[in-house]
């Protein structure tokens, strides 16, 4: 008890790296999400096709292999890219370093990964918002982007929360594996904790039941907005 | 001419819906379009202001060619209102904002001057009382009426209706059925779909039956209704004055 009394501190400190890299996450991904979902409903092939390329990459497949295409293989692209650059134009070397650093490998793969996740929860959003709304905004000579701002979007933003909600919960769990790369959020906190006690079963343990805490409070916090919408639609 | 549709044609897929439709509307006329269920009326109507594209022919409005390529679509529908079955009121504006948006949005007019039209547009349609009441809270015979006020925010040259009374309950057909006799007292032109006979009698100039992609037959309501001389106008004419009955 003793135990998992001193090592609580550290682990807490993983779980505040645990929520940070979740919120930058899910709040990039947000933003990547939304220009994806739309593109994937766009009129232009060669846009959707991207879009629908990009989505279906980050979504087949697994985080931990993307990590580790971020942060081992992003740096290897950048050296051969700065190899060509200085090849093709005569240019001194313009940065040394051929390591990325786990904290912008961990935003870039887990904002990617995110981003993918919701742009078909704004896809389906989008489209959950019935026929008449966009045509009724046309019929009123407003522009396809105009319909989409004043009228489609703040409809569907409504419908995206319960599942955006969701995603959180799930980025928050999987940001564990960012311990692979040495990330230092609550996963790694409890390897590093283990590597020093020998208690793996205290220390595990005790990390387990903060994730659940911690995804217990945002699941109910979701259930709570959604129900406050639901009812929001009728009494505003 | 206000409206001119030559050999409109329009396919879905290998379907068929308008099979070569010419007509006309005048300006100030008002004009009802009839016809069984899948006959293509309001694929005919969302033709008038392109919300479906049709695959052959020619849609004039107004001395603009809606069909020729480069035309501004955005800017001819300000000029068309439309007025849908089921309302379509967009749910997270209260009627008022409804009915100013477009103002705010596309024509970019100050607040206060778009609250006024929007303001006096409503009490025309009988509903100044519910400028801040959000349409889950209203009728569907007043949801109508806003969506009425709406479309006639942007002082549109002709309005479409496609069947704005047939999802209201009978008590509320009458208010809706007002406001529209009113317009086209007032000098509207109309295009309007709709199977309510005594609208029809009362303000319509002239109605078109339509049946399967084609208008059959067109007239005043006394030449249709009375003396329609087609076969098929007289069946449909029987259909709904039986059913009529029955209610
Ligand atoms: N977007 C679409 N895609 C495929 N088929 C369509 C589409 N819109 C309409 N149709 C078909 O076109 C035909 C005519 O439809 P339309 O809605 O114009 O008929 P209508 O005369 O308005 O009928 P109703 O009285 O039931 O409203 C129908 O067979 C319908 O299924
Ligand atoms: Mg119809």
């Amino acid at each position: 008890m003793q135990l998992i009394w001193d090592s609580l501190p550290i682990i807490l400190l993983g779980a505040r790296s645990t929520v940070s890299i979740t919120l930058i996450a899910v709040t990039l991904g947000c933003v990547i999400g939304l220009f994806a979902g739309i593109a994937r409903l766009a009129r232009n092939r060669a846009v959707r096709l991207l879009a629908t390329a990009y989505v279906d990459f980050f979504r087949g497949t697994p985080l931990l292999v993307q990590i580790f295409m971020v942060y081992f293989g992003l740096p290897q692209v950048a050296d051969s890219f700065q190899h060509y650059l200085m090849a093709t134009f005569s240019i001194p070397q313009i940065w040394q370093s051929t390591h990325i650093n786990p904290f912008p490998a961990a935003i870039i793969s887990t904002s990617l990964n995110s981003g993918a996740y919701i742009a078909e929860i704004f896809r389906a959003g989008v489209q959950s918002i019935e026929r008449g709304q966009m045509e009724a905004a046309r019929s009123l000579g407003m522009t396809h982007a105009q319909a989409m701002r004043f009228v489609i979007l703040p409809q569907a933003f409504k419908r995206v929360i319960p599942p955006l909600g969701n995603e959180f919960v799930a980025m928050l769990k999987d940001t564990s594996l960012l311990s692979v790369i040495g990330f230092e959020e609550m996963a790694r906190r409890g390897q590093m904790l283990i590597a020093l006690t020998y208690k793996p079963f205290q220390i595990w343990t005790t990390v387990a039941l903060i994730y659940l805490l911690m995804t217990f409070v945002i699941s109910r916090f979701v259930d709570y907005l959604e129900r406050r919408l639901k009812t929001g639609d009728d009494h505003r | 001419m206000m409206i001119t549709v030559r050999d409109l044609h329009k396919q879905f897929g290998k379907l068929e819906v308008l099979k070569g439709i010419s007509c006309t509307v005048a300006e100030s006329e008002v004009v009802v379009v009839i016809g069984p269920s899948g006959s293509g009326k309001s694929t005919f109507l969302r033709c008038l202001n392109m919300l479906e594209t049709p695959t052959s022919g020619e849609v004039v409005v107004d001395g603009v060619s809606l069909t020729a390529p480069g035309t501004d679509l955005n800017r001819v529908r300000q000029e068309m209102g439309m007025v849908f079955q089921r309302f379509n009121l967009f749910p997270h504006k209260t009627a008022l904002e409804n009915v100013t948006l477009a103002l705010l949005k596309v024509r970019r007019m100050k607040r206060e001057e778009a609250d006024a039209i929007g303001h006096a547009l409503l009490a025309k349609v009988g509903l100044a009382d519910k400028a801040h009441v959000y349409p889950d809270h209203l009728s569907g015979g007043q949801q109508q009426r806003v969506a009425i006020a709406r479309a006639l925010a942007m002082k549109p040259k002709v309005m479409l209706f496609d069947e704005p009374t047939s999802s209201l309950d009978p008590e509320m057909v009458g208010e809706v059925l007002a406001v529209m006799k009113d317009l086209a007292r007032e000098g509207m032109t109309m295009v309007v779909v709709t199977h309510e006979m005594g609208f029809a009698r009362e303000v319509g100039d002239r109605v078109l039956f339509m049946d399967e992609g084609r208008i059959i037959e067109e007239g005043t309501p006394e030449q249709l209704f009375e003396h329609p001389r087609h076969e098929r106008t007289q069946s449909f004419l029987g259909k709904i004055l039986y059913s009529r009955r029955l209610q």
